[in-house]
């Protein structure tokens, strides 16, 4: 017979080796929500999202734009009293989104996450003008300014590189990707 | 005599090469040997566990499997690239089933992973012989009050291994070896934001915010920094800080290393002083220019 996977197995199945405890053994104490450093930004705190979660309410959790709004701070992670590592489920609900290509889609999160990737698949190390491409347009007519006084600055200040770094063995490295995702000879 | 195999990460190269240059002047002061490893690649930041996890420790055990081949323990100086590499070293030698898939890519760079080294924060090291520090810092910085921002992923997520991250001293103990004054910096775990400052610029800004507000509130002439990342979001984006909240800030924000570089006489070009956005504080001038008559 056929065994239903639910939408908090799908999850952490995305946490293979972070682990922690499984969201079932949240005692909604409110430690994570209370702690985080970004929760007054996210339409559905932690703590909330946690119980969305080991409820399978996945079409509500899936439209939430909270855990693409988490730093990685893991203050969370290191005060939850029942060793859940909330930080490392915001990942694994990022990766879940992004597999799925379904996320809010003013966020710039995931496309700037996809630029990234693809930049160092391509180099080995990472680019910041190249990065700059998946958010700038984004901005509104004074961020945009914004945005291009403080490049400026870092040009004048000799902190942007001109050109981007390359590894030496990159023919390795791109066989040594592809051996995990197919992506390496991009 | 120490030797590491070092790590800078992307963003040492340009973006924070005060960082670097700081680092280098003050490992060969202290006689710790911070050997670049060869052909490293980007450790993946925060973007590569957004996409794949398995990915994101490949690129990280490369670094770590050259470092092993080299016989040395790994030190990175960014705080991100330090806490993707030291999870990843903990996570594939607690998973042989992980392990032996990244084994496999690895092979592709003629490359294994054995867990047989550590993984260190620069700080760390720096910190663990404080005598030796106070013993070199011969142009104390004194009079100068420093904000220590410890930030996060210098310490967390490493709860489990019964370390004390939530009140940690040593960086304040190392600002004291260097003749300094380390304020108390109440907000000095509390997170700058990282990456949001692309991808969720109101929160961050607002994170900035509390933090150069607590510094100046605590009486800090400076906060020091051990991440690349805080020190750009503290300092470049302080502009953009004062005009979406109307607040005046100029507050300077160094590299430890620079602080360390300082007093321990090495002239200020060779830490990269110069490149910031904020000038030093008339306590650190001071020090400065002392540097340039030794």
């Amino acid at each position: 017979m056929a065994t239903t996977v639910t939408f908090s197995r799908e999850i952490a199945n995305l946490l293979h080796a972070a682990g922690g405890e499984p969201v079932s053994s949240c005692m909604q104490c409110g430690t994570c929500s209370g702690t985080c450093p970004v929760s007054d930004f996210m339409d559905v705190r932690p703590q909330r999202l946690i119980r969305m979660i080991d409820a399978g309410l996945k079409d509500q959790v899936m439209a939430t734009r909270s855990f693409w709004y988490c730093a990685s701070c893991y203050q969370c992670t290191v005060r939850c009293p029942r060793g859940i590592d909330i930080a490392e489920l915001m990942y694994g609900l990022k990766r879940y989104t992004i597999w799925k290509k379904q996320y809010p889609e003013d966020l710039i999160g995931p496309a700037f996450s996809e630029t990234f990737v693809k930049n160092i698949v391509r180099t080995g190390r990472s680019y910041e003008p190249v990065l700059a491409t998946s958010y700038f347009f984004t901005l509104g007519l004074k961020e945009m300014l914004q945005e291009a006084q403080g490049a400026t600055m870092l040009m004048l200040k000799g902190r942007l590189p001109v050109l981007p770094a390359r590894i030496k063995r990159l023919e390795n490295f791109k066989r040594m990707i592809k051996r995990i995702i197919p992506i390496g000879d991009e | 005599m120490k030797k590491f195999a070092y790590y800078p990460g992307c963003s040492l190269e340009k973006m924070a090469q005060s960082y670097h240059l700081s680092a280098v002047e003050t490992a060969r002061m202290l006689g710790v040997e911070l050997k670049e490893l060869d052909d490293w690649n980007c450790c993946g930041a925060t973007a590569y566990f957004h996409v794949d996890e398995l990915l994101a420790h490949t690129l990280c055990a490369r670094n770590l499997a050259m470092a092993e081949a080299e016989g040395m323990d790994l030190v990175a100086p960014c705080s991100g690239c330090y806490k993707n590499m030291h999870a990843c070293n903990a996570h594939l030698k607690k998973d042989r089933d992980l392990a032996e898939h990244v084994n496999f890519a690895l092979e592709e760079d003629n490359l294994h992973f054995a867990g047989k080294i550590k993984v260190r924060h620069l700080i760390e090291v720096f910190a663990e012989d404080l005598a030796a520090v106070k013993a070199k810092a011969t142009n104390p910085l004194t009079g100068l009050k420093v904000a220590p921002y410890y930030g996060c992923q210098i310490l967390r997520p490493r709860k489990f291994e019964h370390e004390n991250v939530e009140e940690p001293q040593y960086f304040e103990d190392l600002l004291g070896a260097l003749g300094a004054t380390p304020v108390d910096f109440r907000l000095k775990l509390r997170c700058c934001g990282a990456a949001l400052i692309i991808t969720n610029r109101e929160a961050a800004l607002s994170m900035v915010r509390n933090l150069l507000q607590n510094a100046v509130d605590s009486g800090a002439d400076v906060i020091a920094t051990a991440c690349p990342l805080c020190q750009v979001n503290l300092e470049c984006y302080q502009d953009q800080v004062n005009a979406q909240f109307g607040t005046n800030f100029s507050v300077p924000v160094f590299y430890f290393t620079q602080l360390m570089g300082l007093a321990m006489g090495i002239p200020t070009k060779q830490l990269g002083v110069g490149t910031e956005f904020v000038a030093p504080p008339p306590a650190m001038l001071a020090a400065c220019r002392k540097t340039a008559v030794v």
